[in-house]
């Protein structure tokens, strides 16, 4: 019987079957970063253990980092104290950790597969959410718990149950102007915040299949706002040639070997899936979200739905996502005014982002009253942009330049909103309380969106700029 | 493994949170794990949603000293923070029933013993507006039979096999669990091309 990715990834990382009817299923690749792990490590020394496969566990500093100054200690104690942790905790049990002096720090879900860390055939973990962007490479690969991330470092396992699997096909071609950040905002508008909970998604069809390694990451990393805890593409050649001369990939005649394997990972034709989902590409626009979850969205010509028009289940978070956002029903979301742009984040902070947004940040100046920041996903994303002058486009347009790490998209750094700000943002969460602020507001968009908000200072269609 | 693991059933005071997609931000502030151990988590549990609705629930009088959470639906979404969870521990909560949960935020609870079960919404809405009826009334929560009690009433309340498994049998803290495979890891990883080399 023809099988899935999914099916040959498990299988060939079951230990065995648990007392429970879970799976033991071994790690291949853990990542870590100082916010969730600190209690991990805690709990395996109170437990005497050690790290079991000290080699398959790599570490970065993202969440907490500012991107302003960022010379040691650092103004927030807090902050401080957590990267002390990790410094400590990783040379404790001998890990490594791509700190700020290694050239390869930045937002965990960029740095794994720029390292070629991240490929096609692994299971990846890491405590984050968004570790579902690994799977843009062809892994299988979710976000853990602190708890998990014990089991992880103490046996290199989780004890999980099977997703069932949905494959999500985008038919088409997309219109320009539209990028990848649509199509994943649209399949999350489609399917439901909650509709992934208990799959898998396997991304295909011609969009996908034709898509860059860097937008297929921003398509995986916004799997589990739809409620899926992993999501994945099927490796082809673009995987291939983007895991080509990686530091972390074999070079030579095993790369070769390497690339043999990971094609034989791939969904065979026939395989079956638990459903099917489609959409059409070429009817996506540029997508904004308006309201408090990443479902809430609309193409950037269309007016923001009524409560009514919901399911009555549904109606109560719409009204609260009215009143947070301060918007009415059937208002157009185009001409929403911003105070913030944001262009960052393991959704879109890589050099193709950047790319984008400069193109359009060309096309004027920031707007008098809007703050706009560019935050690169990792420092070599930093230093191919400076190479290119992305930098000083930017500046020359009013936007500020900063250094890599999570930033604005969850405010743990001096990054946030104050007060009730209203943000353009290229980030993944438009929770209430999200960038920093318990009353800012957030729009999620493409960087092109973002770049064209912020040159405008409202929410306006990009591709009235890029005509 | 220690009886007092076993989580056959929980009873205590119910806490009604109505709402759908209440996401981990919500449960806990990012601000707020800037800490490197999770005490006093409990504290910050829904801190912005508390301030600025002086009726959340959290704050009601009525409702303090509760330890079963009755929530909408997709409780939990988003980040995986363990913070969210750890931080309804710590306020207090030992179990949840609800119509849909994250995920992750699913796995964190069991990972601490916190059973999560899933009701329909009628039974969920039902349930919430009995106990803000009578705050004082114990809910009971039986993971083993999959059904809450609430007065004469039981309600059905299911959750899948394997966490059903590990809850009841206390063999949810896992790290002992995982361990006892020995070897057979070792031998899975020297299967794996990208483990021994391509």
């Amino acid at each position: 019987m023809a099988r899935t990715l999914l099916d040959k990834v498990w299988e060939a990382h079951t230990v065995r079957t648990l007392p429970s009817g879970q799976t033991q299923l071994l790690i291949g690749l853990h990542l870590i970063h100082e916010v969730t792990t600190p209690q991990a490590f805690q709990m395996l020394k109170e437990l005497k253990l050690t790290v079991r496969m000290p080699e398959r566990t790599f570490g970065t500093l993202d969440h907490i980092i500012p991107t302003a100054d960022q010379t040691r200690p650092y103004a927030d104690p807090l902050a401080e104290d957590m990267a002390a942790h990790m410094y400590k905790n990783t040379k404790e049990f001998g890990l490594p950790l791509f700190d700020m002096a290694s050239g390869r720090q930045g937002i965990v879900h960029v740095i794994g597969p720029e390292l070629g860390l991240s490929q096609p055939g692994m299971t990846i973990a890491c405590g984050d959410s968004h570790t579902s962007t690994h799977g843009a490479v062809g892994a299988i690969a979710f976000g853990i718990g602190t708890t998990q991330v014990r089991d992880v470092l103490a046996t290199q396992c989780l004890a999980m149950a099977k997703p069932k699997l949905r494959q999500v096909r985008v038919d088409g071609a997309l219109a320009k102007g539209v990028y990848a950040k649509d199509v994943i905002l649209a399949i999350i508008g489609t399917l439901g915040v909650k509709g992934g909970v208990g799959y898998a998604y396997e991304y295909a069809g011609p969009i996908i299949e034709r898509m860059t390694m860097e937008e297929r990451l921003t398509v995986c990393n916004m799997s589990i706002e739809g409620g899926a805890r992993c999501g994945y593409v099927n490796p082809d050649a673009t995987t291939i040639e983007y895991l080509r001369g990686r530091p972390y990939t074999p070079a030579g005649a095993a790369f070769d070997r390497a690339a043999a394997w990971w094609k034989t990972m791939a969904t065979e034709p026939g395989a079956k899936f638990d459903d099917v989902a489609r959409l059409d590409g070429a009817a996506i626009e540029p997508v904004v979200t308006w309201g408090i979850n990443p479902g809430m969205s609309v193409g950037v010509s269309q007016r923001i739905p009524s409560p009514d028009s919901q399911p009555e289940p549904e109606r109560p978070t719409f009204h609260e996502a009215l009143a947070h956002m301060g918007f009415e029903a059937g208002q157009p979301i185009k001409g929403a005014k911003i105070d913030v742009a944001f262009v960052g984040s393991c959704t879109n902070g890589r050099l193709s982002d950047l790319r984008i947004a400069a193109e359009v940040a060309k096309k004027g100046k920031v707007a008098k009253h809007v703050r706009a920041l560019i935050v690169p996903g990792s420092q070599q994303v930093a230093r191919a942009a400076e190479a290119e002058g992305l930098h000083e486009i930017f500046q020359a347009a009013g936007f500020q330049w900063r250094k890599a790490g999570c930033s604005m998209c969850l405010g743990m750094n001096d990054d946030k909103l104050q007060g009730r700000e209203m943000s353009a943002s290229s980030s993944n969460r438009n929770f209430i309380g999200r960038q920093g602020s318990p009353t800012g507001r957030t729009l999620l968009m493409s960087p092109a969106m973002v770049a064209a908000a912020a040159i405008t200072g409202v929410v306006t269609d990009v591709r009235e700029i890029l005509r | 493994m220690s009886t007092n693991f076993k989580r056959r059933q929980v009873s205590g005071r119910g806490i009604p949170l109505p709402g759908n997609d209440i996401d981990t931000d919500r449960i806990i502030p990012a601000r707020f794990l800037k800490a490197v151990t999770f005490e006093g988590m409990g504290e910050h549990a829904f801190e912005d949603a508390r301030k600025q609705n002086p009726e959340h629930p959290f704050n009601q009088k009525a409702y303090q000293g509760a330890s079963v959470l009755v929530v909408g639906q997709n409780f939990g979404c988003g980040s995986s923070r363990e913070h969210a969870p750890q931080a309804l521990m710590r306020w207090g909560i030992r179990a949840i029933v609800g119509g849909s949960f994250g995920e992750i935020f699913f796995g964190n609870c069991v990972m601490l013993g916190i059973p999560c079960l899933v009701a329909s919404q009628a039974d969920v809405e039902w349930l919430q507006k009995a106990i803000a009826r009578a705050p004082q009334q114990p809910v009971t929560v039986d993971v083993e039979t999959q059904e809450v009690r609430f007065g004469d009433r039981i309600i059905k309340a299911t959750v899948s096999d394997g966490p059903r498994n590990q809850l009841v049998g206390g063999t949810w803290d896992s790290t002992a669990v995982l361990l006892e495979a020995g070897a057979a890891i070792e031998a899975t990883a020297r299967r794996l091309p990208y483990v021994v080399g391509y």
